[in-house]
């Protein structure tokens, strides 16, 4: 269920339930500001909530869905598609948005941003 | 060295002959143009497109090429060919080549009172300024136009738009004698006439009189009189050709330059196109000719004679196909030739046409086609050939029978840019899919553009069909989705993705289906899986702006507002240190909040009275007014009134797009009704409704549709035409575009929710009387449950801590985002 190695530590941020089907949420941890999504099939991710391309930290607020199998949530803003598990933005070559560990445990979800 | 090359005269064939001399890039050439108006080139074609907007910009031709000098108020007075100089205002301009485009003069025949205050002619943009100041002056009812031909009808539609009782005067037995017959004469009389328009024909002028404060009364030659307060004299034109004589230039039999078909005059060095070209092919003697295909071809010609080519002029096409007074009138090839003819006249729907063959009726001469010219395209493009389908199948109103029609392939689809139907059919094939492309690529549409009806049918022809699906996820359009899910009873996106798709949707079919869900099921759009569905701004019910906060819009019905409300939103405003905005709208805007500010923010407006106002919402937005009869001096209903009751029973009616309304008080307009999706101008006897009407991207003036209506009637047919469209729009298609695209357009939608020809009014009915009874406010719902509320965190695991990266500046007292450099990252660094 992660999508990245993990070398930090793990930080609760919401209950399970808090999170909608096929919505996100922004959690900030250690000053960074994530934004965790739930699939339909229950399936987390979490990226980072800065749109690379408009600056503003809205990614959580964007629509979920799927690009063929791939698991996607477009920028609110002007509607640019990520690709949820690598962060890649599947509509404009060469733009990213980071990819974190995120993973439930028990009711909790947990994400982990790197410590250096 | 640089040769010089000027042109005297900026018209439409002036713009044209730049374009097209621009477009050969051929080095070492300075080109000059010298103009008389004080504008660069306009559609006179188009001309009184301008009393629907007053807006000359909207017939701007785009200007002179890059690198083109442009004189504006230069009118060139004289040309020396010795010293190869022309003479204007500010002195002599050498030119190489002179190309001569001066155009026209409207014809004033010498009549008596000719000159007085308020006769005018009809020609330039100039005139028409004049000639509406005039006619909007207090007193000014009745008003005549000298001459029944295409522009004297341009004219008395003219004078009709200012609200003049409107005669046209023609000397001759019939209206436009030079394209139309007799029989055409006729039936296009009756819809003139229709339209409150008196015609006499067979009458000409003797003579004005008047005095120093205008025209009175104008004298025929047959002893009548009529009282009359503004003349347009629409007689004709002439070619302006003052120039040749002085010069030693000769002019044809009927005036103008005199050129061959190369159009080059006796000096090689002096050319002419245009309307002041009197151009003489196939040894005929020298013809001037009044409309704008034949310009465009002269200025082709000369383009490319002047860059090394020998291009000539073969004889003009003089099809024309126009709409007057609403009414279609197209003729084209010789309809008064000798030959068999076919002679349609049906006076119940007021349509004629003729079509005029050969002897031995394999070659199509012309034809003439009043009151439905659908047939136009086709016939014009057979012209010189067999024709494609029996005459009386051709002929036959638009949609019925499915004539299927083969022309050959050198006929020519596009006269104004001579594209052929080749041209068009390689550009199909070569991988042009829509009429957009096809006009990029041949220019064929982008003249007059009555061939587009052909071009979509050759498209179809070529096998390219156009793909509805809404995206990936579902191969079905908005109204086929809408249709699946109201026959099937679906009550969640899951259920239709499931059975009627692939994936897990997108943010293209989400908001669209959650639309349709909200549109028949009526209920809070947030509940459940629903507000997976919906974009960021219906899912915080606020619109989010570039910085990721949100602007907040409370309801103000019909911009009507007491100033206790209005204080409270200045509170609200001042204490969360928002942004406020009058918006276009009749509403206020309160930009900055963040997304833990909204609920608070509500609270206090809605405490206060307030709604929401859906600014954020494919729905209804706001429904401005004017201030109508209640205070205005001129208002003759109460518009304010009818706005309010509107706008409250529309209020978060989703639909495909956001919807718009305004409601005038007089036919004064100050609400700027007809830019709206469904606009009201009151009337003396209760209210005129327009629709479909846009501003935005692409303008477009709603079209009138209901006339004098009652309030009940009025309200009716509003209430079916927005269900209609929530019923059979595209996603993201405004009412304008849903009304163009629509099969039989205006007629068809009145079919069908006036006459009720689908059987469909009663569930439009019910659909609105639904929508009416259940609305209710989402904030204050919003407010009532702590789980919808729960949304409205900055951060899930850190509630009450700002978003840190937004940041605010002052600029003129108020705050705004942080202008600091927006960068884009690339490769995701965070």
């Amino acid at each position: 269920m992660t999508t990245a190695i993990m070398t930090g530590t793990w930080t609760a941020i919401c209950a399970f339930d808090r999170l909608q089907p096929e919505r996100g949420v922004a959690a900030l941890v250690d000053g960074v500001q994530i934004a965790v999504f739930r699939t339909f099939d229950g399936e987390l991710f979490a990226i980072g909530n800065r749109d690379p391309i408009a600056g503003a930290q809205v990614m959580s607020r964007g629509i979920v869905g799927t690009r063929g199998d791939t698991p996607t949530v477009a920028s609110p803003l002007h509607k640019q598609v990520y690709d949820l598990r690598t962060g890649e933005c599947l509509d404009v070559a060469g733009v990213a948005v980071p990819t974190y560990p995120v993973r439930r445990n028990g009711d909790l979800v947990e994400v982990g941003v790197d410590t250096p | 060295m640089t040769k010089r090359l000027v042109v005297a005269g900026y018209g439409m064939v002036a713009q044209r002959f730049l374009e097209a001399f621009a477009e050969r890039a051929v080095p070492g050439w300075s080109v000059t143009v010298l103009a008389e108006e004080d504008r660069p080139a306009y559609d006179r074609v188009r001309l009184s497109a301008w009393f629907d907007d007053y807006d000359a910009s909207a017939l701007h031709l785009g200007g002179a090429p890059d690198g083109v000098a442009v004189r504006l108020n230069e009118c060139v007075t004289g040309i020396d060919r010795e010293r190869k100089v022309v003479r204007s205002a500010s002195g002599e301009t050498p030119y190489d080549a002179l190309v001569l485009a001066t155009g026209s003069r409207a014809f004033v025949p010498p009549i008596a009172g000719a000159d007085l205050p308020g006769v005018f002619v009809y020609r330039t943009l100039d005139d028409l300024a004049a000639l509406r100041d005039w006619a909007a002056a207090d007193g000014k009812r009745v008003g005549a136009v000298l001459g029944g031909g295409l522009l004297g009808l341009e004219a008395a539609n003219a004078l009709k738009m200012l609200g003049i009782t409107t005669h046209v005067v023609e000397f001759a037995p019939r209206l436009m004698p030079l394209q139309v017959d007799e029989g055409g004469g006729a039936v296009l009389r009756r819809h003139i006439e229709a339209l409150g328009v008196t015609v006499h024909t067979g009458r000409g002028c003797a003579g004005l009189e008047g005095g120093d404060d205008g025209v009175t009364r104008m004298l025929f030659n047959d002893g009548g009189t009529l009282d009359v307060d503004v003349v347009v004299v629409a007689a004709g034109i002439r070619p302006r050709d003052e120039l040749a004589e002085p010069a030693g230039l000769a002019r044809g039999p009927r005036g103008g330059f005199a050129v061959d078909a190369s159009c080059a005059t006796a000096d090689p060095a002096v050319w002419a196109i245009g309307e002041c070209a009197a151009l003489a092919v196939d040894s005929g003697d020298g013809v001037c000719y009044g409309l704008v295909a034949p310009g465009y071809a002269m200025a082709e010609v000369v383009a490319d004679r002047l860059t090394g080519g020998d291009a000539a002029m073969t004889r003009p096409d003089t099809s024309t196909k126009l709409k007057l007074l609403g009414v279609d009138v197209a003729s084209f090839g010789t309809p008064f030739a000798e030959g068999l003819d076919v002679v349609v006249t049906d006076q119940v729907t007021g349509v004629y046409a003729k079509l005029l063959l050969t002897d031995d009726a394999q070659t199509l001469l012309g034809g003439i086609l009043v009151g439905d010219a659908a047939a136009y395209p086709t016939l014009r493009a057979s012209l010189g050939g067999p024709l494609p389908a029996p005459p009386l199948a051709l002929l036959a109103p638009a949609g019925e029978g499915g004539v299927k029609t083969e022309l050959p392939g050198s006929a020519q689809v596009c006269s104004c840019h001579a594209v052929t139907k080749d041209h068009i059919t390689d550009a199909i094939a070569g991988g042009c899919t829509d009429v957009p492309g096809l006009k990029a690529c041949t220019k064929a549409g982008t003249g007059c553009g009555s061939c587009v009806p052909l071009l979509k049918q050759l498209l179809a022809a070529g096998g390219v069909a156009q793909s509805k699906a809404l995206c990936e996820h579902f191969t079905y359009s908005r109204q086929e989705l809408f249709d699946i899910i109201r026959v099937r009873g679906i009550r969640s996106f899951s259920e239709l993705v499931r059975e009627h798709g692939t994936g897990r949707g997108c943010d293209i079919c989400k908001p669209a289906i959650a639309s349709i869900l909200a549109g028949l099921n009526n209920g809070y759009i947030l509940d459940g899986e629903e507000a997976a569905l919906q974009d960021t701004n219906d899912h915080f019910l606020a619109n989010i702006q570039r910085d990721g906060t949100y602007s907040v819009v409370p309801r103000i019905p019909g911009g009507e507002i007491t100033p206790d409300k209005l204080i409270v939103i200045g509170e609200v405003a001042r204490d969360f240190g928002l942004y406020t905005k009058i918006t276009g709208g009749q509403r206020i805007d309160l930009f900055g909040a963040r997304v833990e500010q909204l609920p608070e923010i509500w609270h206090r407006l809605v405490d206060a009275g307030f709604e929401s106002g859906h600014a954020y919402g494919k729905a209804l937005r706001t429904v401005k007014s004017c201030v109508g009869s209640t205070w205005c001096r001129y208002g003759v209903q109460d518009s304010v009134g009818m706005a309010i009751e509107l706008e409250l029973r529309y209020r978060g009616l989703r639909a495909p797009h956001k919807l718009k309304s305004a409601v005038s008080g007089c036919a004064r307009e100050c609400a700027e009704a007809r830019s709206k999706d469904f606009g009201i101008i009151a009337t003396e006897k209760g209210w005129n409704l327009y629709v479909a009407g846009n501003g935005g991207f692409r303008p477009r003036h709603a079209d009138l549709f209901l006339t004098d209506a009652t309030t009940e009637e009025l309200i009716r047919t509003i209430d079916r035409f927005l269900m209609y469209y929530i019923r059979t729009a595209d996603r993201l298609q405004r009412t304008s575009t849903w009304l163009e695209a629509m099969d039989g357009g205006l007629d068809h939608l009145r079919e069908v929710i006036v006459d009720d020809a689908l059987g469909l009014c009663e569930e439009l009915d019910a659909q609105m009387a639904r929508h009416v009874g259940s609305y209710a406010d989402e904030w204050r719902a919003t407010l009532q449950d702590p789980q919808r509320l729960a949304r409205f965190v900055s951060f899930v695991n850190a509630p009450g801590t700002p978003d840190p990266d937004i940041t605010f500046e002052v600029e003129r007292g108020q705050k705004i985002p942080a202008k600091g450099p927006v960068p884009v990252t690339l490769g995701g660094a965070s």
